[in-house]
């Protein structure tokens, strides 16, 4: 393979990760944005949503077939369903702490994570459970670069997810009314907007998100795992730092450098693929460390 | 008859008493004045009325209506908007969206049609975009309707906020020093602007103002508040020659009520 093949393919590989980043980490910060929490369940999200995914699919496919349209079908099904679970975790674990010292809310989301996290371990005992997805293998050959339909619709379907977040937010009257509610609550409420059900549907939006992400990672890679929230959790965090953390753009954008990053950064001399988290999380260090504010956000300014 | 109406609010914090049993009314079709020296509790009495704070005490009602129970989005939905010190405008949103999201309660277009974009929100989004227009003209913003509304001078952000409360539809429009900061000819485009949107569109007025000149010229009505407790209500004649208003601004800072 020439230098060329390995950077397309690397070019491809670094999309389809970074559109599993950047749905994920979508949601990460659009909670951040309305209620300023790092919702660290939020990987767990993902988990649960592929688990659900793959529920519906155990139950639709003698009927939808194993194929895409059955996988389609899952995956609509899947992010309704997290989307409530997300709505209800906010109500019980988060709504009653939102007053209480910011670190109290935090520990709050670390506790639901590892609720659902050995909830699932209790489920499955421990064990990877097969998708059961066939999705077929077919594609296009480019020279040396084979694309597969698979890869296309993925990356096809996460665009158009990202899309209609977008049109959503900067289109509509609660879209509007989700940034109001991001920038200043109480002007918010005396516009008339009632913030508690604007909360309620940036976590829907965001936990559907996630779900989205699960249930097709599922049928993509094959498997699941109560375990495979937790490190694309962290990823998703850190491409949404990256694009600057409460920027819905920042994400999508984030979650993309990252992927590329990943792909292109196991590629570079002596630094072989088991090197890719290592590589992820001192790219957090250093947007941290020398751009906090990430890509995309602009600096909070505080009024003297 | 009166639109708004309170009956013995009263409002402590830690055991300090902010409002004490506070009457007070304001008649359908006015432009009242709510003055007192700082820290009077005006703007807790604001706060009162758009359902921020939970006063201990009292009554509140908007054309008969209880609104003590209610939470401050609902306030708004009922036809009270309100204006503050400092101008509070959504940052990272233009002047149009920012007076759009004024808009909020009086859409019908559901989560799910908007998600789905449907073709009924879409006509509903046409219609909002028009009367946020037509507020924005109406107070005198013609142009820099997409920039960023905190990138405008002071007196238009002043105003694009006017505009923002006037899109809620409310009955009743509070304004927490609106002349503040602003130069003599914006105060005197600001009293034109209270007077029209009055007389044109049938919208009660209640002003907190420090500058007494202006609210001598605009005000039909003067209520005065003093440490928590309304000691006088009458036309400004009637309050300009009041010994207990006199008395309670000289005790604060000599000349304060320019008399």
């Amino acid at each position: 393979m020439s230098i060329f093949d390995i950077f397309t393919n690397q070019l491809l590989n670094g999309i389809v990760l970074g559109s599993f980043y950047a749905l994920v980490a979508l949601g990460y910060t659009m909670v951040f944005g309305v209620v300023k929490l790092l919702n660290f369940a939020h990987g767990e999200l993902y988990m649960v949503g592929g688990f659900a995914g793959f529920l519906v699919l155990s139950f639709l496919a003698p009927y939808l077939g194993p194929g895409w349209l059955g996988v389609a079908v899952s995956l609509v099904l899947a992010m309704i369903a997290v989307g409530f679970l997300g709505v209800v975790i906010e109500r019980v674990a988060y709504a009653p702490m939102l007053s209480a010292p910011r670190l109290s809310i935090l520990i709050t989301a670390l506790a639901v994570s590892l609720v659902l996290q050995n909830g699932m371990l209790t489920l499955t005992k421990g064990q990877y459970v097969p998708f059961g997805a066939a999705l077929g293998f077919g594609g296009v050959k480019l020279g040396n670069l084979f694309i597969s339909y698979n890869q296309m619709i993925l990356v096809g379907v996460a665009a158009a997810l990202m899309l209609a977040l977008e049109l959503f937010v900067s289109r509509t009257q609660y879209g509007r009314a989700m940034r109001a509610v991001s920038v200043d609550k109480d002007m918010a409420r005396l516009m008339g907007i009632n913030v508690n059900a604007v909360i309620a549907i940036t976590f829907f939006l965001g936990s559907a998100l996630a779900a989205a992400a699960g249930s097709m990672a599922g049928a993509y890679y094959g498997s699941l795992w109560y375990f495979m929230g937790f490190l694309i959790g962290l990823k998703a965090f850190t491409a949404a730092v990256i694009g600057g953390i409460g920027s819905i753009p920042g994400a999508m954008l984030g979650g993309l450098i990252l992927g590329l990053l990943e792909s292109f950064g196991t590629q570079l001399p002596g630094v072989g693929s088991e090197w890719k988290d290592v590589f992820s999380f001192s790219v957090l260090i250093l947007v941290l460390v020398f751009k906090p504010t990430g890509l995309l956000g602009k600096p909070e300014q505080e009024r003297m | 008859m009166s639109l708004l109406d309170l009956k013995g609010v009263s409002l402590s914090f830690a055991g300090s008493k902010v409002l004490d049993a506070v009457d007070f009314s304001v008649p359908a079709g006015r432009i009242v004045s709510l003055i007192g020296p700082n820290g009077a509790g005006k703007t807790s009495l604001f706060n009162c009325i758009t359902g921020f704070y939970k006063p201990q005490q009292g009554s509140i009602r908007l054309d008969g209506t209880e609104m003590l129970k209610l939470k401050p989005h609902q306030v708004t939905q009922l036809g009270i908007a309100r204006t503050f010190q400092n101008v509070r405008l959504f940052r990272e949103m233009t002047v149009l969206e920012n007076v759009m999201s004024g808009q909020h309660s009086r859409t019908r277009a559901g989560v799910i049609d908007a998600i789905l974009r449907l073709p009924s929100q879409r006509r509903e989004e046409v219609e909002i975009r028009r009367i946020a227009e037509e507020c924005l003209s109406f107070v005198g913003i013609t142009e820099g309707w997409e920039r960023e509304a905190t990138t405008l001078p002071y007196g238009w952000q002043r105003r694009v906020e006017i505009a923002r409360a006037l899109a809620t539809t409310p009955r009743l429009l509070l304004l927490d020093e609106p002349a503040a900061g602003l130069t003599s000819g914006e105060k005197e485009e600001l009293i034109e602007l209270i007077r029209r949107i009055r007389n044109e569109r049938d919208i009660c007025i209640l002003l907190i103002e420090h500058d007494t000149g202006l609210v001598m010229r605009l005000s039909e009505r003067v209520s005065v508040l003093d440490h928590g407790v309304m000691i006088a209500e009458g036309t400004p004649k009637e309050i300009q020659s009041n010994q207990r208003v006199i008395e309670a601004y000289l005790g604060v800072e000599e000349d304060a009520l320019d008399l």
